[in-house]
């Protein structure tokens, strides 16, 4: 038995709304039998996993908090993926941009005005986009593979932060914990309900989804943005700079990767430690792609995301498994949302050896 | 002091040398799989299982090549028959094995390993000075030097090897030759899988013979960087292999000797050594040219 | 080897109602061909007549849906090209199917038995390429070869394994015709010696000179099979394309103008390893003129067109005027606002992305110089998507493109289709200057005379118009004025009228100037 593909005269508008669907499906299968595999009731464990935390106030104020820095950095990352700049990076730009964020709460505890929190949010962001453009000059001025030099880079992020709160910003008054003081009040960035936890963060992240959907379906911008991640040719053609795009995607994935890392600690922690993260620039990478590299799409794929964070935490503590198979499921869904991807462009047929082409699914 | 350094120094390349020599070969037919962090830490958690549950370390060395191998197979599946992207394949198969990994691997966590022996060879290593250095080591350091010579061989003197380089040139030319394009790219991906599986059996079974989450700790990436520093030839891989394992041992005597350093300066200095070695050798964008396979990366359908 | 003994004996090959599917597209529908023993046949047809699949069929690259082969009489399936290899049959393909970072005797290995060792391929390749009067050396890298060089290896490759029947496809199409001649006389040495040749061509000419039957294409099907000694041009093509083609008209002299476009002294290093680099050209094009560049494939004919677009700005900004004003230093949108247009030569992933449909790929390229008419909200530069569809609407009309459904994606569109609304994308501006890069290659033949008499309405309508083609029937067609690019230098430009064949052809293999031919055939050699 093989399979062949046959290329599709039109894009199948059909598979590119169910591709990614398919995709959750066969997760969700997969998983099942992964829970069984463990000696768990399988249907128990995916309530418990992926419905349970729906279900009352304060965890969708959780899925609200995990779900914003995934989509920030999801739909940065999306512009950059479109056009064909793959920055995977942003773990290390969101520590970055937590750290730069931090500089005024962490050097100035007595301030209070204000204007602390913009001046945060801001800084922020300058710092996740300077360390984007790191990469971004590498690759422009010396040609060097952004892939690696972004993912190289998370390393040595993690490294500095780990340095710092471990030396100079760590609180003399904190019993040699390594971390720094607890912000100041006008220093956090406030719940959006008085209903739960959720801050600031969430709304950022959809301004960002729906401006860049915006950028993306109705401006110049966007056209660029795709023309040059299609073909870098055409795109010299119509008078776009590759090397420009370059600059703009991976500075504007990195702004929004530094805006996500300074909500995260303002928003979230309260104060700066040396594990900020559980991997979210990482996460938002299968964040775009599930939400196929389109930024409304990446607002819904990004709170699924979100979920298995959740209710990987939930599965440990009431059923007992490990929150590894969060990771297990984020990976699983990954590949299936790329092999699903096949059909928006391909007809696949099943050969069976010695019989007709039976074709598969359309 | 010396032969400690050098001994060192030699379990530090050897994972590297092998995964990149794996990704090499791969790349040369113009598969870019950048999941070679995943297939290693993949490789890594089978070969502990395996040599824990049987007690033999040899065995463990074969179960790294096969969990890297089969994991592989996934990236081949995906990237050569149902022609997903690589790049983004490779990244999912990086975030699935890092994960999955760790859910094997959460039973052994802090259990004792086994340590692959030694093979001491009998009159080289009586040899002074180098002798006991280079031939009383454990069998993934001489099948390193065996990877090298042996695919340097078989790229650049066999047929087969011209046809994986032909492949990596041109695919549609190839196609048209009649040279089959996918089952030899699914062959090469496999070699890529088992090398950078057995590349993770040496982390687990030999530089630190336990279980530890992650612990490829980015080698996977850093191979990755080598198969562009050596321009895809096989001597380059070794030479390049050493030099980052010096860098990782230097920082980690220096924190020992307390050079006066933070610690995670010292730590980070293996990333930044690879974007400098990265910076250098793309800077002449004339011999990155003429030395990356023209295929690498691009999907290939073929019309029947 | 036997030689045929007239048309009783069994054909060496002949396929029988041989059909093929892509989907529920007819490629090849029950197509009937004999190839006698000893003979040139000759096989006609359009771009997108069946011929390419036809061939890729009898090598075993493709399956046939239905249909049957037969060779030496008896009923073969060629499932690999290994086996069309093993029954006696060579190829040598248009879109050669050679590797650059290999060297000659390395390319001719992969196509060899494995035990051949790579010393004992030299050797025989040397002895074969001296025979048939095809120099090669075995140890070069084929990417600092020429495309005719590049062709001798593929026919030294296909000879080495002693077929019985060479396929050629398309072989002149990238040769002078100095190189063609000596590519016949390499054809009617294998007729001699008892081989058999299918050739494969839309070139009537040629076809009618050196091949002893013909069977023509269209549209997939069977449309005739005839002795093109006895036919026409004429009625060859009708055979083709299945109606008369529209000529080109060129009636009446149009007076010449200003100089719109004029490049001075202009030299630019190459960008990559395997590009050429242009040395001291010059040229001078005035409203109502079309010039017509010259010259053989990989020359610098992308070079000068980057250099002219702008794509690729040059170091001197005097080197290039447009209606008068130096813009060496100025990007592809800058010349656009100047009057310019340009069409370059790859449709696909250059003038237009395939994956987009045709109104982005309008959008494409005149963002700018319609920046007014398809923008708006001033800085964020909206796109009026109905605005550009209406206008991709009037330029489908204008060049009667044909397509299905409304926006549909460029990729999807027939070559020719696709380079009509390219051109038109262009024409729609009235562009005082166009700088066209081979306008029709790969096009049908309505297609190809539709974009013709474009081009020469426009000049007659006041405009410069540049064009670079390797085919120099188009050039005859159209030209006011012929210069020959070869090596990156370019020649002076002469009167169409005063030019014959013989004289470009020698220009083209890169003899400029009477007193210039030593040195110039040196440095090719260094």
């Amino acid at each position: 038995m093989r399979i062949e593909l046959e290329k599709r005269a039109r894009v199948s508008t059909l598979f590119s709304i169910l591709s990614p669907l398919l995709a959750l499906a066969l997760t969700l299968v997969f998983g099942a039998i992964m829970f069984w595999l463990l000696g768990k009731n399988p249907l128990n464990a995916l309530y418990v996993y992926f419905v349970e935390p729906l279900l009352e106030v304060w965890s969708l104020h959780e899925l609200a908090i995990k779900a914003a820095p995934l989509i920030l950095i999801g739909v940065g990352l999306a512009v950059c993926y479109r056009s064909n700049n793959w920055n995977i990076g942003a773990e290390g730009q969101f520590t970055i941009g937590a750290i730069t964020g931090s500089i005024l709460p962490v050097l100035y505890p007595d301030w209070h005005s204000p204007m602390i929190l913009p001046l945060m949010l801001i800084m922020g962001m300058v710092g996740g986009a300077l360390y984007a453009g790191i990469p971004a000059l590498l690759k422009t001025r010396f040609n060097t593979n952004e892939i690696l030099t972004s993912l190289m880079l998370v390393y040595i992020a993690q490294l500095y932060l780990d340095w710092l709160v471990r030396g100079l910003w760590r609180d003399p008054q904190g019993y040699n914990f390594p971390q720094t003081k607890s912000f100041q009040v006008e220093a956090v960035l406030p719940e959006i309900l008085s209903s739960g936890r959720a801050h600031w963060a969430f709304v950022f992240a959809i301004i960002a989804a729906v401006a860049l959907w915006f950028m993306m379906r109705f401006m110049l911008k966007g056209f660029e943005v795709s023309v040059l991640g299609q073909s870098e040719r055409a795109g010299r053609f119509a008078g776009f700079s590759a090397r420009r795009m370059v600059w703009f995607s991976m500075l504007l994935s990195g702004a929004l990767a530094g805006l996500a890392g300074i909500s995260e600690v303002s928003g979230s922690i309260g104060h700066v430690q040396p594990t900020i993260s559980p991997g979210y620039g990482f996460t938002a990478i299968i964040v775009a792609f599930l939400g196929r590299l389109n930024p409304l799409g990446i607002i819904a794929s990004g709170l699924v995301l979100a979920l298995t964070y959740l209710g990987g935490e939930a599965a440990q503590l009431s059923i007992g498994i490990s929150d590894k198979v969060s990771r297990v499921f984020q990976g699983l869904l990954l590949f299936f949302v790329l092999s699903c991807d096949t059909l928006i462009h391909y007809r696949i047929r099943l050969i069976v050896a010695g019989t007709k082409p039976v074709e598969v699914k359309a | 002091m010396f032969e400690a350094i050098l001994l060192t120094v030699i379990t530090a390349s050897t994972p590297l040398v092998i995964a990149s020599l794996g990704e090499l070969v791969t790349e040369r037919a113009g598969v870019l799989n950048l999941g070679v962090e995943g297939m290693m830490i993949m490789g890594a958690v089978c070969a502990f299982a395996a040599a824990q549950l049987t007690g033999s370390p040899h065995l463990g060395i074969l179960a790294g090549i096969l969990g890297g191998a089969i994991f592989s197979l996934l990236f081949g599946f995906l990237t050569l028959t149902l022609v997903a992207n690589q790049v983004a394949t490779g990244l999912a198969l990086t975030i699935l094995g890092l994960g999955l990994s760790g859910q094997i691997g959460e039973a052994f966590v802090g259990q004792p390993g086994v340590k692959l022996p030694p093979i001491v060879i009998p009159l080289l290593s009586d040899i002074p000075f180098v002798g006991r250095v280079l031939f009383s080591q454990d069998l993934t350091f001489y099948l390193s030097i065996a990877l090298v010579i042996g695919i340097n061989w078989f790229l650049f003197r066999s047929r087969t090897g011209l046809k994986i380089r032909a492949i990596g040139d041109s695919h549609a030319s190839a196609h048209a030759l009649g040279i089959n394009v996918i089952r030899t790219r699914y062959l090469a991906v496999m070699f890529g899988g088992a090398c950078a599986g057995l590349a993770g059996a040496q982390l687990s079974l030999v530089y630190t013979p336990q279980w530890v989450e992650n612990m490829s700790a980015g080698r996977g990436w850093i191979a990755l960087a080598l198969v562009v520093f050596a321009s895809w030839r096989p001597w380059r891989v070794l030479a390049g292999g050493y030099l980052f394992g010096a860098v990782g041992v230097g920082q980690l005597h220096a924190q020992a000797f307390g050079v006066g350093l933070p610690s995670q300066l010292l730590s980070a200095l293996p990333y930044a050594a690879t974007i400098v070695v990265l910076i250098i050798i793309s800077h002449n964008r004339r011999t990155t040219l003429i030395n990356t396979p023209a295929s690498l990366g691009k999907p290939f359908v073929p019309d029947r | 080897m036997t030689l045929s003994e007239g048309p009783a004996t069994v054909p060496l090959l002949s396929v029988r109602g041989l059909t093929k599917l892509f989907g529920s597209f007819a490629a090849c529908s029950a197509i009937d061909l004999d190839i006698a023993p000893g003979e040139i046949h000759a096989l006609l047809g359009e771009n997108g007549a069946g011929k390419s699949t036809l061939v890729k069929m009898l090598f075993g690259v493709l399956q046939p849906s239905a249909g049957q082969i037969l060779w030496d009489g008896s009923p073969v399936t060629i499932a690999s090209p290994g086996e069309a290899r093993r029954l006696g049959i060579g190829m040598v393909f248009q879109h050669f199917s050679l590797f650059e970072a290999l060297t000659v005797a390395e390319n001719i290995a992969l196509s060899l038995d494995p035990r051949i060792s790579l010393s004992r391929i030299s050797d025989e390749a040397a002895s074969l390429s001296k025979a048939y009067g095809l120099p090669l050396d075995p140890k070069a890298h084929v990417a600092d070869l020429s495309v005719g060089e590049r062709q001798r290896i593929e026919i030294v490759r296909a000879l080495l394994q002693n077929p019985k029947l060479i396929i050629l496809d398309e072989p002149t199409s990238v040769l002078t015709p100095q190189e063609a001649d000596r590519l016949f006389e390499t054809l009617f040495k294998l007729k001699a010696e008892g081989r058999s040749v299918l050739y494969i061509s839309h070139r009537l000419e040629e076809v009618r000179r050196i091949c002893d039957r013909a069977t023509v294409l269209r549209h997939g099907k069977v449309t005739g099979a005839c002795d093109p000694k006895l036919e026409t041009p004429a009625s060859l093509a009708r055979m083709m394309v299945g109606s008369d083609v529209a000529e080109v008209h060129r009636d009446g002299e149009t007076p010449l103008g200003d100089t719109c476009i004029e490049v001075s002294d202009l030299s630019v290093p190459a960008r990559t390893p395997f590009a050429v680099s242009l040395k001291n050209i010059s040229m001078k094009v005035r409203a109502g003129e079309v010039l017509a560049i010259a010259g053989v494939a990989g020359n610098g004919q992308g070079e000068l067109f980057d250099a002219l677009s702008g794509e690729y700005p040059v170091a001197e900004d005097e080197a290039i005027r447009i209606r008068g004003k130096a813009v060496g230093h100025t990007g592809i949108n800058g010349r656009r606002l100047l009057g310019a247009g340009f069409v370059p030569e790859e449709r696909h992933g250059h003038a237009a992305v395939p994956a987009m449909p045709l109104s982005d790929n309008l959008l494409l390229a005149r963002s700018q110089s319609d920046r007014k008419a398809f923008l708006s909200a001033g800085f964020a530069a909206i796109v009026r998507h109905d605005a550009i569809r209406s206008a991709t609407r009037r330029i489908c009309e204008a060049m009667d493109v044909r397509k299905s459904g409304e926006d549909p994606l460029a990729g999807s569109l027939s070559g020719g289709n696709l380079q009509k609304f390219i051109v038109g994308r262009e024409l729609d501006r009235q562009p005082a200057v166009l700088v066209v890069n081979q306008p029709t290659w790969g096009v049908d033949a309505g297609a190809a005379s539709r974009i013709r008499q474009a081009l020469i309405d426009l000049a007659k309508a006041g405009s410069a118009v540049v064009v670079i083609s390797q085919d120099l029937d188009e050039i005859f067609e159209i030209a006011t004025n012929i210069a020959v690019i070869s090596e990156g230098k370019l020649s002076k430009a002469y009167p169409a009228g005063t030019l014959s064949l013989e004289r470009i052809g020698l220009m083209m293999g890169g003899v400029h100037e009477s007193h210039s031919i030593p040195e110039a055939a040196h440095a090719y050699r260094a």
